[in-house]
């Protein structure tokens, strides 16, 4: 019975990992190699958004391109879309077809225009989706017949995403994909994304955007030197939701401050002794980025 | 293997009109041969043989410097750019075989090899009296050391693509190869006048038996006694060319990388 619900788990994630490592041969490490990846658990269940954070080097990178298929791990388990990436053998290109890849930084195709980029791309997969909406989707239709070359970089990048979705991937990876864009460009990539989302897609995202993950991902893990630091919804990582709320305001010309588990009562107590207007009052919890940036600087 | 097919010309479209675009590198492969051999052609004006000119001479090793210009070098030079730019690595993430890539890079290869060809023999014949083969046997042999000649160049284009260490430096590191082995290799000087050291490093590489070969194709059949071995060696360049294909191919299945890392 329970192997017969363990199984069903199974199924429906898209992405399982267990134990995962990945060590490369470094000459100043005691032990001869480094760790980039030291024993990672992690599932993303099928339809959900999942945002890997962590600092530059902290195997996030590492992480992903193992379950994309372009790097081998050390050891460990792995299952995407119950594939193993590591050995894909004659079911590549199976593989290929349900997923979709946005790379960090490329700079290929210059001379080639969005449109012609992006319906070439569109024939390499068996479910395509229509080259122009994509790029309708990615609002790339005023540079539709723009080379490559003359986009800008925030540009750039939804066309890597426009080659990234092209397929209608099952599942997306995502490293790093509104680097560089300017914050209306963000609003607008996110919605695309929820709207994926809304179409079943499951999504994999690297981030070092704290606001970007709160806006869009179900769950999010913090990763450093290789750790999962841990895995929570945005809402509660770090026990934030437990945290205490800070209640400012302003009396007798300056800030007062206080922490509090109860900041209502805080409130109600204040706007008596003022007797009704407190005085510049905010309500505060830590942000995603407080939680965050604390989690990292332990592990660090 | 239809579709592997089927999506290997798109790719081959795909880069011929990219390439096209690039007007730096069609000005680089097609115009340079060209320039070269008008100043080759006007600067030696000596007779070699009888009816043989330097030009004619020249021509028949431009034709075959040609195959390797836009295989081997061509290659060399932008996979590695490629590899930089991200192109290889986006492609490895998509359904697309990697056959497909390398037939695409063929279809470049040819596209530009044959446009090198024809502009060659139009330039040799109009203005360097360079006599078009004179015989069925002759156009054979023109016809088997093309398609030999670019399919090694190509392969050793696509092994030799694992060599620089980036796509900046890849031109700084595959020009000079081919420099060398065109002044080597009986291009830009008679291959008999050499000095013997000269001409056996040179018989290891494929571009003195395409040379040399281009010379049975051009040159009057009298003019083979003039060469080292006094003949065409045309089944020794068979042999040969078909020992670097086979090399080739296996030295690009072991070492290509699909990415900078």
């Amino acid at each position: 019975m329970l192997d017969h619900l363990r199984q069903d788990a199974a199924m429906s994630d898209a992405i399982s990992i267990t134990a995962l490592r990945k060590q490369y041969p470094d000459k100043s490490a005691p032990a001869g190699v480094k760790s980039a990846v030291d024993g990672i658990d992690l599932t993303v269940a099928s339809g959900e958004i999942f945002a890997l954070l962590g600092p530059n080097g902290a195997g996030k990178t590492t992480t992903v391109e193992i379950l994309e298929g372009y790097r081998e791990p050390t050891s460990g388990e792995v299952r995407v879309l119950g594939f193993n990436p590591a050995d894909l053998g004659n079911s590549a290109s199976e593989f290929r077809n349900r997923i979709g890849i946005v790379l960090q930084s490329t700079n290929d195709a210059a001379d080639l225009s969005v449109q012609e980029s992006v319906r070439h791309f569109s024939k390499y997969y068996t479910n395509p989706k229509d080259p122009e909406e994509v790029i309708d989707a990615v609002g790339l239709r005023e540079k539709a017949k723009s080379k490559v070359r003359s986009l800008s970089g925030g540009q750039r990048r939804r066309l890597d995403v426009a080659l990234g979705i092209i397929g209608t991937p099952e599942l997306l990876f995502l490293d790093e994909p509104t680097t560089g864009f300017d914050p209306e460009a963000r609003r607008a990539f996110w919605g695309l994304i929820r709207t994926l989302r809304d179409a079943g897609t499951t999504i994999l995202l690297t981030t070092h955007y704290l606001d970007e993950a709160e806006a869009l991902a179900d769950r999010v893990g913090v990763i450093a030197n290789g750790k999962i630091l841990e895995i929570s919804t945005p809402a509660n990582l770090g026990g934030r939701n437990s945290a205490k709320a800070i209640v400012t305001w302003n009396e007798d010309g300056a800030r007062r401050e206080v922490h509090t588990d109860d900041p209502t009562k805080e409130v109600l107590r204040l706007s008596s002794r003022f007797d009704g207007n407190i005085p510049e009052l905010t309500v505060t919890r830590p942000t995603l980025e407080d939680i965050y940036l604390r989690m990292i600087g332990g592990g660090a | 293997m239809r579709e592997i097919i089927r999506i290997g010309l798109l790719r081959g479209a795909l880069e011929t009109k990219q390439f096209m675009r690039q007007r730096e590198s069609v000005v680089f492969t097609l115009a340079f041969p060209v320039i070269l051999l008008f100043i080759f052609g006007s600067v030696f004006k000596d007779n070699l043989a009888p009816g043989v000119t330097f030009s004619q001479y020249f021509v028949a090793g431009m034709i075959a410097s040609g195959l390797v210009n836009t295989g081997f070098q061509q290659l060399a030079i932008m996979i590695p750019m490629e590899r930089d730019f991200g192109t290889i690595k986006r492609l490895r993430g998509t359904p697309m075989s990697p056959v497909s890539y390398f037939i695409g890079k063929s279809i470049v290869v040819t596209v530009t090899m044959l446009a090198q060809t024809v502009i060659l023999l139009a330039v040799g014949a109009i203005f360097f009296k360079l006599n078009m083969p004179s015989s069925s046997s002759k156009w054979l042999t023109f016809l088997w050391l093309i398609v030999l000649g670019s399919i090694c160049s190509t392969v050793l284009g696509i092994a030799f693509s694992s060599v620089p260490k980036s796509g900046r430096g890849a031109s700084a590191v595959v020009s000079p190869i081919v420099i060398i082995l065109q002044f080597f290799s009986g291009v830009f000087f008679v291959f008999s006048s050499l000095p013997h050291w000269m001409q056996q490093f040179a018989a290891i590489f494929p571009l003195k038996w395409l040379t040399q070969g281009m010379r049975s194709v051009f040159l009057p059949d009298t003019f083979a006694v003039k060469e080292v071995a006094k003949s065409w060696e045309g089944g020794r360049t068979l042999a040969i060319l078909s020992a670097w294909i086979i090399a080739g191919t296996l030295i690009s299945l072991r070492t290509f990388k699909w990415s900078e890392k």
